[in-house]
């Protein structure tokens, strides 16, 4: 009875798509689409051009569109020194892979045990917990920047890869938590159950069982802690100076407020910044389709 | 094979929740002994004790000979099978079913022998290939049964294994459970919250309620002489008729005067309530003989037989199981009167069977 009603509604809500005003409606949808992609995209397509502009036509009045000449000197700039040798940005954004790649292989390794393990086990006062490690993610980061700096001081911590790894760490485990929990959470527990009563043990059973199917939410979990990592700006511009130890988006912030900008240089070193997330994101997406929308569908 | 003891079992949990109460259990080596009971009964958590899942708070379980309080459950020497089959998703049904036997260190062509042995027994041929998302339910669940009897353990535990199953599979597996149990002579702990499953499959049946053994008997003692009054309205369908009585002129009489014979031994002074089952009585046509006055509230024709809710005299709704040629129609005034011995009696406040 509800089947059948259900089919007979389906043609009748669709159907004033099919007609003509179905149509118009459509193209308006798709003009102002149209607008919202090129005002969304206008400032991407800005910093791609800037970064393969001449210097002459980036400072251009009226700005040039299109007909420049095209050069490649801004990302050769990003990498090679003025003296030769390797550059202040190319020293960064390899301290920027190995801070951002540390601390997310860090905060996986660490938080999707914690995961299971609170997704798993009876525990004492476990929804408080939970929420104390959530609580954590509660502040803004530069709120407690000052109590750190002092803290990294005393340690030795300050102006040392090691120093962010850990900060960085520290702000990914509970975000790990929270979200692999829910991805355990998924996974039925009568697997390890089974794979135990086989004879393994139980951190066999997670171990053999369990972590192969979580692999696409871990997947979707670390590419929102690499971003988180890779993006950061200010822990990294208070707990390091040096040129061997900072990372890229306080280098490339650096390269704006001297008396002249090099603003095809910045450019092309936001252009070089975007692209290890992205290209990390796109080999993992279809695992990270499959992370959010895990538990959509009821098994 | 081999027997289960389980003595004094308590189990309560870190935050505070008492799971079970206090469970003695005898399982008999060769047995298929059911634990029915309505969900947060215990029954489960029992089963998982005795698989070595979770830990006793307090008490012991033999299996066999050993006490296995403190072996994990792979050196327990069991096998279970789980209500949502556990197959695991990333191995095809033939690897699923010898992955007890590899994770054992066994020989390859012996594993290669017994899955297909286990594959025959079940008839699963054509399924060994295939990934546990390609077969249907009680195909999943004939692929876990094989992997639990391929490693020929000392007992099986079932957790509700039908439960997931549609209503034809669910008849298919039940005669195919059954029929394994006795071709193997195993010993099997069946947990189910579904009655019919439990009287055509178990030898025993343990009644448990709140984390307590409420009886443990044959199908038709369980049936026959329900231990208390939660008992009393569990096993059956349509459930018992539970009726309020006093002993009056060598008969017990009911609301609106419904005379049921005595059973011997009742005690003096104790308010009664009486079992009646729904075919221990009988509709008639109304002022018959020894009959309460009632009229037919309704009328479910079940095709084999047909249940009449009678409203007698004195505002009591009673179930009465009819064959198919008994005629009364719906709102008919008619009679309704007790056929056969002696109902079970039950202490009203103690809830407990008294005579």
């Amino acid at each position: 009875m509800a089947g059948s009603l259900v089919a007979r509604a389906r043609p009748a809500r669709s159907s004033p798509r099919s007609g003509p005003r179905g149509r118009v409606r459509k193209t308006v949808e798709l003009a102002l689409l149209a607008v919202l992609v090129v005002a969304m995209l206008f400032p991407v397509l800005w910093m791609l051009e800037t970064s393969v502009k001449e210097n002459r036509d980036v400072y251009a009045v009226p700005a040039k569109l299109v007909g420049f000449d095209l050069t490649l000197a801004h990302y050769r700039d990003v990498f090679v020194g003025p003296s030769g040798g390797a550059s202040d940005l190319s020293v960064a954004l390899l301290n920027s892979v190995v801070v951002a790649g540390a601390s997310t292989i860090l905060a996986t390794v660490l938080g999707v045990p914690a995961a299971w393990a609170y997704s798993r086990f009876t525990l004492r006062a476990k929804k408080d917990q939970l929420f104390f490690i959530l609580s954590t993610r509660f502040m803004p980061p530069v709120v407690v920047v000052i109590p750190i700096f002092l803290m990294y001081r005393t340690l030795g911590l300050i102006d040392s890869q090691l120093g962010l790894i850990l900060i960085y760490t520290a702000f990914n485990v509970p975000f790990t938590i929270w979200m692999m929990k829910g991805f355990v959470d998924q996974v039925p527990s009568e697997y390890e159950d089974a794979a135990m009563l086989d004879g393994h043990t139980r951190f066999q059973a997670f171990r053999r069982i369990t972590l192969p199917l979580l692999l696409p939410g871990i997947a979707a979990t670390a590419v929102f802690a690499l971003i988180f990592s890779w993006n950061e700006f200010v822990y990294a511009i208070f707990l390091t100076s040096s040129r061997e130890v900072r990372t890229a988006p306080p280098a490339i912030a650096g390269l704006i407020g001297g008396t002249t900008v090099d603003w095809g240089l910045v450019a092309a070193s936001a252009c070089v910044f975007a692209v290890p997330v992205l290209v990390f994101a796109y080999l993992v997406r279809k695992h990270l389709v499959a992370g959010v929308t895990l538990g959509a569908v009821r098994r | 094979m081999a027997g289960i003891e389980i003595t004094s079992l308590h189990m309560r949990y870190p935050d505070g929740t008492v799971a079970v109460e206090e469970v003695d259990l005898s399982v008999r080596d060769g047995e298929l002994f059911v634990m029915l009971g309505p969900s947060g009964c215990g029954k489960t958590t029992t089963l998982r004790a005795v698989a070595g899942l979770e830990r006793q708070t307090s008490g012991t379980i033999r299996i066999g000979d050993t006490p296995v309080d403190d072996l994990p459950p792979g050196e327990r020497d069991i096998a279970m099978v789980f209500q949502f089959y556990a197959l695991y998703p990333h191995l095809k049904a033939r690897d699923n079913v010898a992955f007890p036997l590899r994770a054992e260190g066994l020989p390859e062509a012996e594993v290669r022998r017994r899955v297909e042995d286990a594959a025959r027994m079940l008839q699963l041929g054509p399924l060994m290939g295939r990934r546990p998302q390609r077969l249907s339910g009680g195909e999943q669940q004939r692929v876990a049964l094989a992997r639990a009897l391929v490693r020929r353990p000392r007992a099986f535990l079932m957790d509700e294994p039908l439960t997931n199953l549609d209503a034809e599979q669910r008849t298919d597996m039940r005669a195919e459970i059954k029929h394994l149990q006795r071709e193997l002579g195993a010993t099997m702990v069946y947990v189910t919250h579904d009655q019919v499953e439990a009287m055509s499959l178990g030898h025993r049946i343990a009644i448990l309620n709140k984390g307590r053994v409420e009886q443990v008997g044959t199908p038709m003692e369980v049936y026959d002489r329900p231990a208390s009054l939660f008992c009393a309205a569990f096993i059956g369908s349509p459930p018992m008729n539970l009726v309020d009585v006093e002993v009056a002129d060598g008969a017990l009489r009911g609301p609106g005067g419904i005379a049921l014979p005595v059973p011997s031994g009742l005690p003096d002074g104790r308010p009664l309530v009486a079992g009646v089952r729904p075919e221990a009585l009988e509709v008639t046509a109304p002022g018959t003989d020894g009959a309460v006055r009632g009229r037919v509230a309704s009328v479910e024709a079940l095709g084999d037989e047909t249940i009449y809710v009678v409203e007698c005299e004195g505002e009591h709704d009673v179930r009465v199981r009819m064959p198919p040629t008994a005629r009364f129609a719906a709102d008919a005034p008619v009679g309704v009167r007790h056929v056969g011995g002696p109902p079970p009696v039950y202490d009203r406040d103690t809830e407990r069977l008294v005579a």
